[in-house]
This record gives C-alpha cells, sequence and structure tokens, in this order.
C-alpha cells in the first residue's frame, strides 16, 4: 500500500479537526476536533514508521496518545468550570481577555 | 592621633546625621548633640596638637639644633635657618580606586598647619556652638541649624585632613554647599535666599577655576597627592608653564572662596546669615579655605608666579587691590556687620597678598590671629543685635552701649585692637611678619600697601566702635548685657585676640609658631625669613595709633556740637570754621566716612559705586547670558529635538499598539485561526525557500 493513502486520509482528518477547532461553538466539541487532529498526526507517524522500518515513531504515537488523555483531563475540566460560570459551553462568550 | 586624625570630621559628620534624624525630639533640639560632637572634636584636636608638637620638640632635642640629613637633601632650608630639623608629614590613607596604574587614594595627612587648622576650626565651631544656644534660640528650624553646623564643621576638618586634591575638592564643595544651606537659614525673605544663591554661584565660579587647577596639576605631576605635587613643583624638571597655569586657575578659587577683588561681591550679601554662622564662616571655615589652598600648594604658586623673583605677581596684586577696596568700603556702610564683611575681604586680601610676596608663615600666622579677633568681633555684633536692637544691625540705632553692655564692649574693644594692629595684640604681630617679610623680600610696593591698609583698618573701626559704643543711645529698645552662652565665647575669643600673638614674637625670642607649624614637608628653599625690624614696626603701631586718635578725635568733636553752636553765632571766624565743619558732617551724613574728605569720600562712593555696577553688572550679565543660552537649549535642543524625537518614537509605539488591540479580540477561535494561518504562510515560505 502506498504510504500517500495515508498521508491523504492523516490531511483529511487534520483538515476536518481544524475545521471544527476553529468553527464549532460548542467547546466540548472543539475539544474533540482536538483529538481529531491529534490522530491524524498519529496516523503519519504509524504511517512513516512502517515506511522507514523504524519503530521509534510507533512508540511516539503510543507517548501522543498518553498525553492526548491527560490533556482531555484537562481540557474537560476547563470545559466544565466553563459551562458553570458563564451556564452555556459555548466558546464565544468566552472573551473577558479582549484587548 | 596622628595616624587616627580621620576620627575628627567623622565625629562632625555622624552628629550632623544624628541630630537630622532624633535632634526634634531630644530636650535641647539637638544642640547637645552638636555642642558633645564638637567639644570631642575640639579635645581631640588639641590632643594632635600635643602631639605633634612633642614630635617636633623631640626632633629638635634629639638633632641639637643641627641639619637633619632631609635638611642636607634641600628640603628645609626654612628649618635649617630655625636650626630646627624637618619633621615629615604624616600620611595615611587607602586606595580609594585605580584606574589603570593611577591610583585614587582617601587618606589623611597631619602637618604642622593641618594641626594649627585643626586647633582653630574646632576651637571656633565650639564657641559658634555654644553661642548659638542663646542666639538662636526657638528660632525656626533650630534643629537644622545645629544640623547644618555640624556638617559645616565636617566638611571643613575633612578639607583641612585631606591628602590629596581630589578629597580636598569634595571638602571644598561641601563647604560651599553648608555656606549655602546656613546663608539662607531664613530663606522666607527674599533677599536671604537670594544672598544664599549669591554666595553659592559666586564662589562656584571660583570652583571651575579649582577644577581645572588640579586637572592641570594632576597632568604635571602625574598625581593628586599633595606632597608629590608640592615635591614636582619645587624640582628642576618641572614644567613651568602648566606650572603659571595650574596656579591662575587656582588664584580664581581662591578669589571665589576667599573674597578676593573681583569675586568678592558675596561676602558682603552672606551677612543674610545668623551672625554665629557669619562669624564661622568668616574666622574658621569656607573663606580660609582659600587661603588654605595656597598654603597648602605653596610651591606650585612659588614656582608658578615666580614669587622668588620679586617684583610683582598676580596673587600680590590681587591681594593688594583687596586689601584696600575691603577697607575703602568698610567706611560707608551702616550695617554694623558690613563694616566687618568688608573688613573681612581687606583681611583676606592681607593673607593673599602675603602669599604673594613669600610670607607663608606670615599667611598662616594672620590666619591663626584673624580668627579669633574676627570671631570676636562678629559674635559681639550678634551680642548687640540680641541684646540691644533687636536684630537690626544698623549702627544709627545703637550708641552708647559701653555702659549697659560692659562685656560685650570690653571684648568687642580688644577684637578692634587686635584688628587694628596695636601692640602687643595678636593682630601687631602677625601684620607685622607679612610686613617685614614684603619689606625685605624686593615686595616694597606691597609693604606701603599693606601699612596703608593698616592705617585704614584702624580708622574704620574705630568709627565702627564708636557708633555703637559710644555717644547716646539712638534705638528704641532696653539694651541690657547678653546671657553667659554668648558672653562666654566672647572672653575666650577676647583673651585670645590678647595673647595667640606672643606665640610668634620676636623681641621676645619666641617663635613657638614657626617651629611648631611651618612643618609641613617641602616648602620652597628659598623663602624669607624676615628679621623683626623696630622700625617698620613703629610705623604700623604709630600709623594704626594716628588713625585711631584721628578719627576718636573726629567723632568726639562732633559730639561737641552743641557746645561748638554758641561760639560759631558769634565769632565769624568760628563760624566759617564751623561751617566747614558741618560741610563735612553733611558728607559724613552720606558716606558716614570717618576721614571723610574731599577726596575720600567719592573714591569710597565710587569704588562702592563700581563694586554694585560694574562688578555686579558683569556677573549679573554673564548670569542672564547663560540663563539666555540655557534657555535656548532648553527651547531648541532640549524641547524639539530630544524630546521630540523621544515622543515621536513614544507616539509610533502607541500608535502600532492600538492597530494591534484589534488583534486582541478575546475569541479564542480567532486567536487559534491566526496561528494557524501563520503557521501555514511560514510553512508556504519555508517551502518556497526550499524550492529556490
Amino acid at each position: 500500500m502506498p504510504i500517500n493513502y495515508f498521508l491523504i486520509l492523516s490531511a483529511f482528518l487534520f483538515c476536518a479537526g481544524a475545521y471544527g477547532v476553529l468553527a464549532r461553538r460548542n467547546s466540548v466539541l472543539v475539544l474533540m476536533s482536538i483529538e481529531l487532529m491529534l490522530n491524524a498526526v498519529n496516523l503519519n507517524l504509524v504511517a512513516f514508521s512502517t515506511q522507514v522500518q523504524n519503530v521509534s515513531g510507533q512508540v511516539f504515537a503510543l507517548f501522543v496518545i498518553t498525553i492526548a488523555a491527560a490533556e482531555v483531563g484537562i481540557g474537560l475540566a476547563i470545559v466544565l468550570l466553563i459551562y458553570r460560570n458563564l451556564r452555556s459551553p459555548d466558546l464565544d462568550r468566552v472573551e473577558q481577555l479582549k484587548g | 592621633m596622628l595616624d587616627n586624625v580621620w576620627i575628627i570630621p567623622l565625629i562632625m559628620a555622624v552628629s550632623y546625621l544624628l541630630i537630622l534624624f532624633f535632634g526634634r525630639r531630644l530636650p535641647k533640639k539637638g544642640a547637645e548633640i552638636g555642642i558633645v560632637a564638637i567639644g570631642a572634636s575640639f579635645i581631640l584636636a588639641c590632643i594632635t596638637a600635643v602631639q605633634w608638637i612633642d614630635k617636633v620638640e623631640g626632633a629638635v632635642g634629639k638633632e641639637g639644633g643641627g641639619h637633619s640629613g632631609l635638611a642636607a637633601l634641600g628640603h628645609s632650608v626654612v628649618a635649617a635657618a630655625t636650626g630646627a630639623p624637618e619633621i615629615e608629614p604624616v600620611v595615611n590613607g587607602f586606595t580609594w580606586w585605580q584606574n589603570n596604574r593611577v591610583e585614587f587614594v582617601v587618606g589623611s595627612r597631619v602637618d604642622g598647619l593641618v594641626v594649627m587648622m585643626l586647633f582653630v576650626v574646632t576651637l571656633i565651631s565650639l564657641l559658634v556652638h555654644v553661642y548659638s544656644t542663646a542666639y538662636m534660640h526657638e528660632d525656626r528650624r533650630f534643629t537644622h541649624y545645629y544640623a547644618a553646623l555640624s556638617l559645616f564643621s565636617a566638611s571643613m576638618l575633612l578639607l583641612v585632613i585631606s591628602a590629596n586634591l581630589l578629597q580636598l575638592l569634595v571638602g571644598w564643595e561641601l563647604v560651599g554647599l553648608c555656606s549655602f544651606m546656613l546663608i539662607g537659614h531664613w530663606w522666607e525673605e527674599k533677599p536671604n535666599s537670594d544672598a544664599a544663591l549669591k554666595a553659592f554661584l559666586t564662589t562656584r565660579t571660583g570652583d571651575v577655576g579649582l577644577m581645572c587647577g588640579v586637572i592641570i596639576v594632576f597632568f604635571a605631576a602625574n598625581s593628586f597627592d599633595i606632597s608629590v605635587i608640592n615635591e614636582y613643583a619645587l624640582s628642576p624638571e618641572a614644567n613651568h608653564g602648566l606650572l603659571q597655569w595650574a596656579s591662575i586657575a587656582l588664584m580664581f578659587a581662591i578669589m571665589g572662596k576667599s573674597g578676593q577683588f573681583f569675586l568678592h561681591t558675596w561676602l558682603p550679601d552672606a551677612m543674610a546669615g545668623p551672625t554665629p554662622v557669619s562669624a564661622l564662616i568668616h574666622a574658621a571655615t569656607m573663606v580660609v579655605a582659600g587661603v588654605y589652598l595656597g598654603l597648602r600648594l605653596y610651591p606650585v604658586f612659588w614656582e608658578g608666579f615666580s614669587i622668588h623673583a620679586g617684583g610683582m605677581n598676580m596673587m600680590a596684586i590681587i591681594g593688594g587691590v583687596t586689601i584696600l577696596i575691603g577697607a575703602a568700603l568698610a567706611f560707608v556702610q551702616n550695617d554694623i556687620k558690613k563694616v566687618l564683611a568688608y573688613s573681612t575681604i581687606s583681611q583676606l586680601g592681607y593673607m593673599v597678598m602675603a602669599l604673594g610676596v613669600g610670607a607663608w608663615l606670615g599667611a598662616a600666622f594672620h590666619l591663626f590671629t584673624h580668627a579669633f579677633f574676627k570671631a570676636c568681633l562678629f559674635l559681639g555684633a550678634g551680642s548687640i543685635s540680641h541684646s540691644a536692637t533687636h536684630h537690626s544691625f544698623d549702627m544709627r540705632e545703637m550708641g552708647g552701649l559701653r555702659k549697659p553692655m560692659p562685656i560685650t564692649f570690653w571684648t568687642f574693644l580688644i577684637g578692634t585692637v587686635a584688628l587694628a594692629g596695636i601692640f602687643p595684640f595678636a593682630g601687631f604681630w602677625s601684620k607685622d611678619e607679612i610686613l617685614a617679610t614684603a619689606d625685605q623680600g624686593d615686595f616694597q610696593v606691597f609693604m606701603i600697601v599693606g601699612l596703608v591698609g593698616a592705617a585704614m583698618t584702624a580708622a574704620y573701626m574705630t568709627r565702627c566702635v564708636y557708633l555703637t559704643f559710644f555717644g547716646k543711645y539712638r534705638g528704641h529698645h532696653h539694651p541690657h548685657e547678653s546671657t553667659p552662652a554668648i558672653t562666654v565665647p566672647l572672653v575666650v575669643l577676647a583673651v585670645l585676640s590678647l595673647v595667640a600673638g606672643l606665640i610668634q614674637s620676636a623681641p621676645f625670642e619666641i617663635k613657638k609658631f614657626q617651629e611648631w607649624f611651618e612643618q609641613v614637608g617641602g616648602l620652597p628653599e628659598e623663602m624669607i625669613v624676615p628679621k623683626f625690624d623696630y622700625g617698620l614696626a613703629a610705623i604700623s603701631v604709630s600709623l594704626a595709633t594716628l588713625a585711631i586718635g584721628f578719627a576718636a578725635f573726629f567723632f568726639f568733636r562732633r559730639e561737641e556740637r552743641g557746645a561748638l553752636k554758641g561760639l560759631t553765632e558769634r565769632n565769624k571766624l568760628a563760624h566759617a570754621g564751623y561751617r566747614f565743619l558741618e560741610k563735612k558732617y553733611y558728607l559724613d551724613d552720606l558716606y558716614e566716612g570717618v576721614i571723610v574728605s574731599s577726596v575720600k569720600g567719592p573714591i569710597a562712593r565710587a569704588s562702592y559705586w563700581f563694586n554694585m555696577h560694574v562688578i555686579d553688572g558683569v556677573v549679573n550679565g554673564v548670569g542672564r547670558g547663560a540663563a539666555r543660552l540655557g534657555r535656548w537649549t532648553y527651547d531648541v535642543f532640549d524641547q524639539d529635538l530630544v524630546d521630540g524625537a523621544v515622543n515621536d518614537i513614544g507616539r509610533e509605539t502607541a500608535m502600532a499598539g492600538g492597530g494591534m488591540t484589534k488583534l486582541q479580540s478575546g475569541r479564542l477561535q480567532r486567536y487559534a485561526l491566526l496561528l494557524l494561518a501563520s503557521v501555514g504562510i511560514i510553512g508556504l515560505a519555508v517551502y518556497i525557500v526550499n524550492i529556490a
């Protein structure tokens, strides 16, 4: 299987994630989109790892998954706080830092 | 004590801080700290003096009057002439900082001159401290006054003990600052703060000379150390041209600080300060700093002005002119303090002229004796204003104070006689030392100037005493004698004015002043040691007595005018004489002159006019010019160029920042978009660069 297939899929996933991060209003969905982008990167890592026959890429992917789990933990906590303070998960209303 | 003399100024500096921070809370408002500190300093100064004298006497005893090895090296023909060996000054110090082989040392130096100065400064300062407790009683800023007095003494002592010129410069400037603070003590009144400013700026003008002089001397001798400089100046390889410029620059410093013609105008105005301060400024600190500089760096002046050649030199001319101008101006003053101020100018002229004619010893000795009688006179004037005229110094409001104020009268009289130079009071010996040196050292012109000055001094002081203590009381208060805090310092100073001269009295074979205090390490070899000249002494004393007699006769006759009147109305000849006398009185009313004649009055008036208009005009003109230049610099350079550039940069930054605030929307997703877009643009750029 040519590596291009993986890369195209990964690019699609990344773009979908980026779109979600930039366009969605619901903070939970933004968080999920970030996960999509991370997994796109993971797919890339694994694809290149098999391509060059080097296992370190796959190890790296495992690390990313671990970190992503932690990141989701913090992210959900933040989302929860946003919801508690603003009575809505809407990200557009979080603009207290406006200059 | 000879090694640790730095403790003396340190005590006064600490006292300054203590008074400043804790003075207000103390029962005596800080005066007690000041008095204890200056008392301790005085005792330490006495110990230093005794140890120094011991050292000198011990060396004399050991050498048995023979020439020491150092004398043979050519360091001290002066010492050899008196049969005493040279005593090396005690110098201590540590390196302050170092720059490319040039070391800047902070340290102390003890020699005869320093010991003498320490004694004079601490003694006068102590008496002024005591005196001020009564004089400044319940003053608005009593505590600050005492703090400033302490700092004043500290700075002067620092100046005196400096072993190098940089340290001397620091003390010099501090002295100027303190005199500014004290002259303007009652700054609420405009004339007082003006006077303080004038004193500060005029002496600063001279200080530029000191700065230049120190720099020139440094480049000539490659050192700031006083011993090294003096040795260099006397050595054959000295650069005469450089020394000449250095002496001229340093002369400016002396003129500014010691009130020499034509930078003397600040001194009479400085009378705006409290009277004890005037006494301190005129006797012990401030104005003697200039003369001290002359004494300290005497070899530089000696070589720079070629004093050994005789004839004329800048130093002697300026001193001589100052004697006459100061004495002439003293005739036309109504303010007793101004009479004394012009008298100080004249006497400082004596000291500078003495330096100019090679009378180092005479200058130092006159500084020593003058300190006592001038402080006595100033404190006496203060006593009068404190207890008889309610802080007025106008002699027209005094008169007849002899009876109610006997102590003030007698001490003032002793001070006057000492100032006039009557045998055997202090002023006689020091004046005679100067005149004899001038006479025997080929400076006859200046000897005559000195004699004329002495006669004038005697006359104007007689006028001053007459107007103050004789005749009828013309004021509107009830004069009474002052309290002991005022009279005790007066008595001490009067006794010193009486006897201080005797420690250097040639006819009695006493030369202690020379023996003890001329040991300063490296004075010019060719300096003349004058022999006592009975003829000259007789001339100077008889001139002074004549002047006193003439002035006294003039004034006491005026008192009898009432008796004369009846006679003049009957007798035609007497009437003409009376008209003549009355005309004289008319002049007298105009100028308040003593030997006022048709010549004398206009000269005094003209010199006063010249003083007030031309010299002040030049000073004011320079000031105004400087102000205009400053204004122009401020407008064009500072405001437009510098401020403009600074403001423009600020404005641009602000505008750029204002534009950027739009980016700070606070919306998370817009930030993310910007982030992504930037990464995309950078990635694209890297891609393009890599391809190309």
